[in-house]
């Protein structure tokens, strides 16, 4: 018989009770917003601003971009390593990482200074933006898109496509992709996950998007700073989720840390 | 690859050999785009920090600005902080998560418990900035709740007696909620890889629980255990939003200070905020390299 540990019991409900509290506070705050009864009204409330559906807008397309230039960036990339270079391997993923070395705050800043004087202005752009979270993107993107081949046969089906006189946009879109498709969703979901919520470079760089809404009316009102806090959790939550179902047995799966 | 390998099997054909080291080889062109963009946005934006950091106003070769930083006891105190905050949320957040991986693979809860705490880590492990931050002042800033339910259960004014959320310890316990998660994610599987036969062998040549745990099991896991924890340090370290968010300006971080000098050249010398970012890349690679080396030792037993 499986002797009943108390120690991991406890140290479970201590590891819940400290997932759930501020959820559950932030639940009861949001909630108070008419005085002396529990309503959902600074969810309406927070539901009725334009200003909302501007910037959440301005994230989503935001993230889509980021997904599909990081796509275009990593795909071939990795592919390509794969197939001709398995040698630079380890400089590609080296380079992937370096959002670890560099915090957001330290690359916005060199970002800045470097793309917001002659010769080359950016900074009017949203170049430095785009390039800023496909640099948060590459260690997931990566990890997937590298996971994804290593369980091809990215030779014979490349030489078998060359054979049949496929050039290389067929082969990437028709041969490779379809073939990575699940293991790659990973790496997109985070990214996605990431961007939505990212306040660091949209802020630095004086962009609309959500997390500098978010924290503008944080500053100036009460209860629905907290409400949208807790939709944007509901919204990491179902993107972990959903990521999760499909990711399940394939490889890549894995993550190491997001955007603070 | 094929060339190579027919080469090698005629040592006689020197002169193709010879010629074939000195070809460019043209598929490295096929990284080009992604070099490309390496170079554009991550290498020359350092480059330009380290070289600024050391540039003086007038566009000379400096010191000064690297200097400054020692001289200047605020700047000494942001790093001070960062560092602390770093430390107390990376040994915390590590023996925490470390327990609590503990507790659900081979503490002898139900398997729901397992798969329900490796799910909410993943999602709480990318939970942050300005959401975690509000989420906690609603937990426990002034009108949070368990700051209500302290007050009136021990019917003290908090506020009153000068307890304050906005400190090192206000902003660590925030921190928190995605270190211990991630410290989880990377453990769990650790705990799993640890072996049943060791435990046996252990037993049969007489050895208790403790020794189990003294002898081989600590030992094996350390590296991971001290990798985690290195990466957790470099995870509070570059963070930005959760504190901006969280208390403004209140808790003085290295990344708060840069990001203040970027709104508006606060520090009234483009030099030193260049050197301070130039610290935290520093600090940051030395904490990567860490990260490595323990990796590696790591899988030493992992197969």
């Amino acid at each position: 018989m499986k002797r009943v540990n108390i120690v991991a019991w406890i140290v479970f409900i201590i590891g819940i009770t400290y997932f759930f509290l501020p959820l559950i506070s932030t639940l009861e705050f949001s909630m108070r917003m008419v005085k002396g009864k529990y309503t959902f009204h600074a969810f309406e409330v927070a539901f009725q601003d334009p200003e909302f559906y501007i910037n959440f807008g301005y994230s989503l397309f935001w993230g889509v971009l980021t997904i599909v230039c990081s796509l275009i960036l990593v795909v071939p990339t990795v592919y390509w390593v794969h197939w001709k270079l398995p040698k630079l391997r380890p400089i590609v993923e080296f380079i992937t990482l370096m959002p670890f070395v560099t915090p957001a705050v330290v690359l916005v800043f060199g970002l800045i200074r470097l793309y917001g004087s002659p010769p080359i202005i950016l900074t009017n752009t949203p170049v430095p933006l785009i390039a800023g979270y496909i640099v948060l993107s590459f260690p997931y993107m990566f990890r997937s898109v590298d996971a994804g081949l290593r369980a091809i046969d990215v030779k014979t089906l490349t030489e078998a496509a060359l054979s049949m006189g496929a050039g290389w946009g067929v082969i990437i879109t028709k041969v490779i992709f379809p073939n990575i498709r699940v293991a790659i969703l990973s790496g997109v979901f985070l990214t996605f996950a990431i961007v939505m919520g990212e306040f660091t470079f949209a802020s630095l760089l004086s962009w609309p998007a959500f997390g500098p809404y978010l924290e503008e009316i944080g500053a100036m009102r009460a209860y629905t700073p907290q409400a949208l806090s807790l939709v944007s959790f509901a919204l990491t939550w179902s993107l972990i989720m959903v990521m999760q179902r499909l990711g399940r047995g394939a490889p890549g799966s894995e993550q190491v840390a997001g955007a603070h | 690859m094929s060339e190579q390998s027919i080469t090698r099997q005629n040592p006689g054909s020197a002169p193709p050999a010879r010629s074939s080291r000195f070809k460019i080889n043209w598929d490295y062109l096929g990284l080009a785009p992604f070099f490309l963009f390496a170079i554009c946005f991550l290498l020359l934006p350092s480059a330009s920090i380290f070289v600024r950091s050391f540039t003086g106003t007038d566009g000379s070769f400096t010191f000064d600005n690297i200097t400054a930083i020692f001289q200047g006891r605020d700047f000494i105190n942001a790093y001070k902080t960062s560092l602390s905050v770093s430390v107390i949320t990376a040994v915390g957040g590590g023996i925490f998560g470390f327990l609590l991986a503990y507790a659900v693979i081979l503490g002898g809860l139900p398997r729901w418990a397992r798969s329900f705490m490796l799910t909410f880590s993943g999602v709480a492990s990318n939970f942050a900035g300005v959401p975690l931050a509000f989420a906690f002042i609603a937990t426990m800033g002034n009108a949070g709740l368990v700051t209500q339910m302290i007050e009136s259960i021990f019917n003290v004014d908090l506020r009153a007696a000068g307890f304050s959320i906005y400190t090192i310890w206000g902003l660590s316990i925030v921190y928190m909620y995605f270190q211990f998660p991630l410290m989880v994610l990377i453990m769990a599987p650790a705990l799993d890889g640890l072996r049943k036969e060791w435990k046996e062998a252990c037993e049969n040549l007489g050895g208790t629980e403790i020794h189990y745990w003294r002898y081989i099991a600590l030992p094996i896991l350390m590296p991971t255990l001290l990798g985690t924890m290195i990466l957790l340090f470099g995870n509070a370290f570059g963070a930005y939003a959760t504190a901006y968010a969280f208390s403004g300006s209140f808790i003085n971080l290295v990344s708060i200070v840069i990001g203040a000098q970027i709104q508006g050249d606060v520090l009234y010398n483009p030099g030193l905020g260049n050197a301070l970012a130039l610290g935290m890349i520093l600090i940051m690679s030395v904490t990567m390299i860490g990260y490595i080396a323990m990796g590696r030792r790591a899988a030493r037993w992992q197969r």
